[in-house]
């Protein structure tokens, strides 16, 4: 196959940036998008170019660190695949594809492709925990927990982390990503005892992270490699208003 | 000229003596402590934030230390240990299928082809209970059964089923409790995270370790950090082979650093190559994908009884197929532990009986599987695997078997540690893949994730307080001559990585290292390939250090200097690894030298010659490595052919 490339290039967090097009030829079907990447910065290295910066490690879906625009869509054009796992057997020969960095105020460029997702960390840090010290954890079976919602914790916590949700979403939201987490812990009876002040203070780390408020718009889950449904906000939502009604969970017996 | 000298034999001797199962209890009576107000002037730095690095960080500071963690991906959660699938062995026994702490710790040492130290695979065998409640208790959302109890599966190398699970993505499930423990503690304050940052030294001081030299990979500045103790939780080295299961950025510069310092290296052949991976389709290939050893649960591996039969797997008749692992070994079928799967599968493949278009794989069928429990069951098993099984190789394995072929996956050598995990440099511990300690010869499947963990939560937060609590160490800190040094050493490099400026590309001397250890140091090793290998080496890193061109500045974001660097220090010790391995005239586990086999092709050990850990001192670059031995004492388990058959 041959392509046409269109790159976004941006040297630094202070660059303008622009997109820059490259020509790739003999691509094999069988690659991966990023081992397509991977041919071009081997040749620009050896023309003496600086090669194209992006983000990957595992390349295998898991890790969640790659993440691009591809044509617009986050991830690319097929559904519940990350970059790494995308082949290029999904494009036909001849085809212009667009590149580009997630775009989000809260995701600021770092180089070309490459963008600071430490906001997601912070969420996390603000409660996107249980508070279970090495060494206090009682007998794995005392607590049993219902299969479904045992599976049903599980799908939320297959989130990777890649932040295609904020990236797709029009406001820059990140809400489906913290509803993620704070669904899997409130489902399950180990969560239960923070579930009030942990979302009350993973929205507000969200918030002041510089993320945009969710209004529905419903970008996030088409986009999101691992299928985390809409539906999870709602039970964020539900949670928020609880918290909120409650004084964050501290009236006792509440 | 001579490829290593032998120096002097060494121990360990922080194990204690007695009774196996008291030892762990005994070393934690003995093991001084840390009082709690001093543990916050004491600061404790952790290289790598997987399983075991994520979970000391996070267990030292809720100890009260002040930790400073490190990883060069962009957040703590990426770390590797997040794509391990299949799961993590506990001795359990909620089956009440004659599982135990001693039939976890015999099945390891078995496992290990006799060539792991019993006290450590002992203790790790009791704490592997601990490790499921703990992470129960942080929310660790593990497979259920209706009853609402954890539910457990078969791996190989076991007779019962004390694996645990979360679908195929454990290690995502274990790593994101042991980072959100750890982003607990960054939140309050206890825990300083330095994402983006790659160690490329260490400081040693008088002897101890007490700091770390690292790169901000995004402004390329260059630190030096000092601390009380150092901690090495940076995974293994199988990228030395380029084409790996491991991620792209796994690398082993933060041990081979530290082995330059003085850090023993310790079985650097014992690599594992995982039977079941999704066999390479081309030469633009950048990495391997692993299918989860679980699958051989229910999926039947065979290829066609005579060679060159390439009509569909479908159209090849019951009577033409051969089951060759259930015929070779009857007892164990299809869970034979990796080593022997894998040889087996290379074997069928050399006889010209592989499948594919490479005729470099096997098949792993799901077909009976599929009849007898129905499509549903195997999806809600496995449905994750068989669709990123569909998107790499454009193939519907629910429809056509699975092809599948063996690959580096990770391995069991290491920095040499003791019992307490301490390195041979005092102040330094290793912890997780990173060290050597547990698994011999060879790893059985679910058992890293348990190591990593018992590593981090359980192990290392007790004995390294008693190297704490010896101090208080003498107050050093960036400017002392060993730091200095330690720091120009890394400019130094940078800067010639940047100025050779030559030809060829960082990765193509990368591929061209790894098929030469893929070749000469992969499934099967003999005296004359590895001979040939490391001239092969030498050659090549002579080349590198002409040839290599490497773009831009030390001053940026580099992603061509990072991988400059990493396969740098690949080089030297892929000749060790060669080495090792030329050394060892015995096969074991994953270590099979074609020259030591039995009649019917199985390893054949030489416990007489070859009992021992192969303890590995830097000298010069260049100069041959000094060999130390500590010899292997087996009291409980008698070692003996292993036979799976």
């Amino acid at each position: 196959m041959n392509l046409t490339l269109r790159i976004w290039r941006q040297k630094g967090p202070e660059d303008k940036g622009r997109m820059v097009t490259y020509p790739v030829d003999d691509v094999s079907p069988d690659m991966s998008f990023l081992e397509m990447l991977d041919v071009l910065n081997e040749r620009l290295i050896l023309a003496g170019e600086d090669p194209v910066a992006f983000d990957h490690d595992c390349r295998e879906g898991i890790c969640g660190m790659c993440g691009l625009m591809i044509n617009g869509d986050a991830h690319g054009p097929q559904r519940g695949t990350t970059a790494c796992q995308l082949h290029m057997r999904q494009f036909t020969d001849g085809e212009t594809i667009d590149i580009e960095p997630w775009r989000a105020s809260a995701f600021p460029v770092i180089k070309d492709l490459v963008v600071n997702r430490g906001a997601l960390d912070k969420i996390i840090a603000a409660g996107g925990y249980i508070t279970a010290p090495t060494g206090s954890a009682p007998e794995a079976h005392s607590t049993p927990v219902a299969k479904a919602n045992a599976d049903a914790a599980f799908e939320s916590a297959a989130c990777i982390g890649c932040g295609a949700c904020v990236a797709a979403c029009p406001n820059g939201s990140g809400m489906l990503f913290t509803a993620a987490k704070l669904t899997q812990l409130s489902l399950l009876p180990q969560g239960q005892p923070e579930r009030y002040t942990r979302v009350i203070g993973m929205v507000d780390a969200h918030d002041e992270a510089g993320f945009g408020g969710c209004t529905n718009a419903g970008e996030c889950t088409p986009a999101c490699p691992k299928g985390i449904p809409l539906n999870t906000i709602g039970r964020l939502n539900r949670d928020y208003l609880q918290a909120t009604a409650k004084g964050a969970g501290n009236t006792p017996g509440s | 000229m001579e490829l290593f000298t032998e120096g002097d034999p060494i121990a360990d001797t922080r194990a204690p003596a007695g009774p196996i199962d008291k030892r762990w209890e005994t070393r934690r009576f003995e093991a001084k402590l840390v009082n709690p107000a001093n543990r916050r002037k004491m600061t404790v730095i952790v290289v790598g934030t997987g399983l075991a690095g994520g979970s000391a960080a996070a267990t030292l500071a809720e100890q009260g230390y002040h930790v400073r963690s490190y990883c060069y991906q962009d957040s703590p959660r990426r770390a590797h240990s997040i794509a391990a699938q299949g799961g993590i062995n506990a001795a359990k026994n909620y089956r009440n299928d004659g599982d135990s702490v001693h039939r976890l710790f015999y099945d390891t040492v078995k496992g290990g082809d006799f060539r792991s130290r019993e006290s450590n695979v002992h203790r790790l065998a009791e704490v592997s209970v601990n490790i499921i409640d703990q992470c129960v208790a942080q929310g660790v959302p593990f497979a259920r059964e209706y009853g609402g109890l954890l539910d457990t599966r078969s791996f190989g190398g076991a007779q019962v089923q004390r694996t645990f699970y979360a679908r195929g993505q454990t290690g995502q499930q274990l790593l994101l409790g042991a980072y959100q423990a750890l982003e607990r503690q960054i939140g309050l304050g206890n825990v300083e995270m330095n994402a983006r940052h790659e160690m490329l030294e260490l400081v040693v001081v008088d002897g101890k370790a007490r700091g770390i030299v690292v790169r901000d990979l995004v402004t390329g500045e260059i630190s030096t950090e000092m601390a009380d103790a150092v901690v090495l939780a940076s995974g293994g080295y199988g990228n030395v082979f380029y084409l790996s299961t491991n991620a792209k950025g796994c690398n082993v510069t933060a041990t081979w650093r530290a082995h330059r310092k003085g850090a023993y290296f310790a079985n650097p052949c014992y690599t594992q190559i995982h039977p079941t991976c999704i066999p390479v389709s081309g030469d633009h290939q950048s990495k391997l994908t692993l299918m989860s050893e679980s699958l051989r649960n229910d999926g039947r591996v065979w290829v066609p009884k005579a060679k060159g039969d390439d009509r569909n797997p479908r159209d090849i008749p019951e009577d033409e197929r051969d089951y060759y692992l259930e015929r070779i070994y009857p007892s164990f079928g299809n869970l034979v532990p990796r080593d022997i799967a894998s040889r087996a599968a290379k074997n069928v493949c050399d006889e010209g009986r592989g499948v594919g278009p490479t005729k470099l794989g096997v098949y792993l069928d799901f077909a009976d599987a599929i009849d007898r429990l129905g499509r549903k069951a195997i999806e809600a098993k496995y449905g994750n695997l068989f669709e990123m099984y569909e998107r790499i190789t454009g193939e519907d394995p629910y429809e056509v078997p699975m092809r599948i072929y063996p690959a580096v996956h990770y391995t069991m050598g290491g920095l040499w540690v003791d019992y307490d995990l301490q390195s041979s440099i005092p102040g330094l511990f290793v912890i997780g893949e990173a060290n050597f300690s547990d698994h011999g010869a060879n790893r059985l499947g679910a058992s890293a994730l348990m190591q990593g963990l018992a590593d981090g939560y359980f192990v290392l937060p007790t004995t390294i307080a008693n190297y704490l609590a010896s101090g208080p160490l003498e107050k050093v800190d960036a400017s002392h001559p060993a730091a200095v040094e330690a720091r120009a050493d890394v400019e130094d490099r940078i800067q010639r990585l940047l100025a050779v400026n030559g030809d060829r590309t960082v990765d193509s001397f990368h591929r061209e290292l790894g098929q030469i250890m893929w070749e000469h140091c992969g499934m099967e090793r003999s005296d004359a390939g590895l001979r040939k290998a490391i001239g092969e080496i030498r050659a090549l890193r002579d080349q590198f250090w002409q040839r290599v061109k490497v773009s831009g500045t030390g001053e940026e974001l580099n992603q061509s200097l990072e991988k400059a660097g990493r396969v740098a220090d690949f080089f030297e010790l892929a000749e060790l690894m060669c080495i090792d391995a030329l050394h060892r005239e015995e096969s074991c586990g994953g270590h099979f030298r074609a020259e030591h086999q039995t009649p019917d092709g199985e390893a054949q050990r030489d416990d007489d010659r070859f009992a021992y850990v192969a303890a590995w001192e830097f000298t010069a670059t260049g100069e041959p490595s000094v060999l130390h031995k500590e010899d292997l004492k087996f009291e409980y388990v008698h070692p003996t052919q292993r036979s799976y058959k």
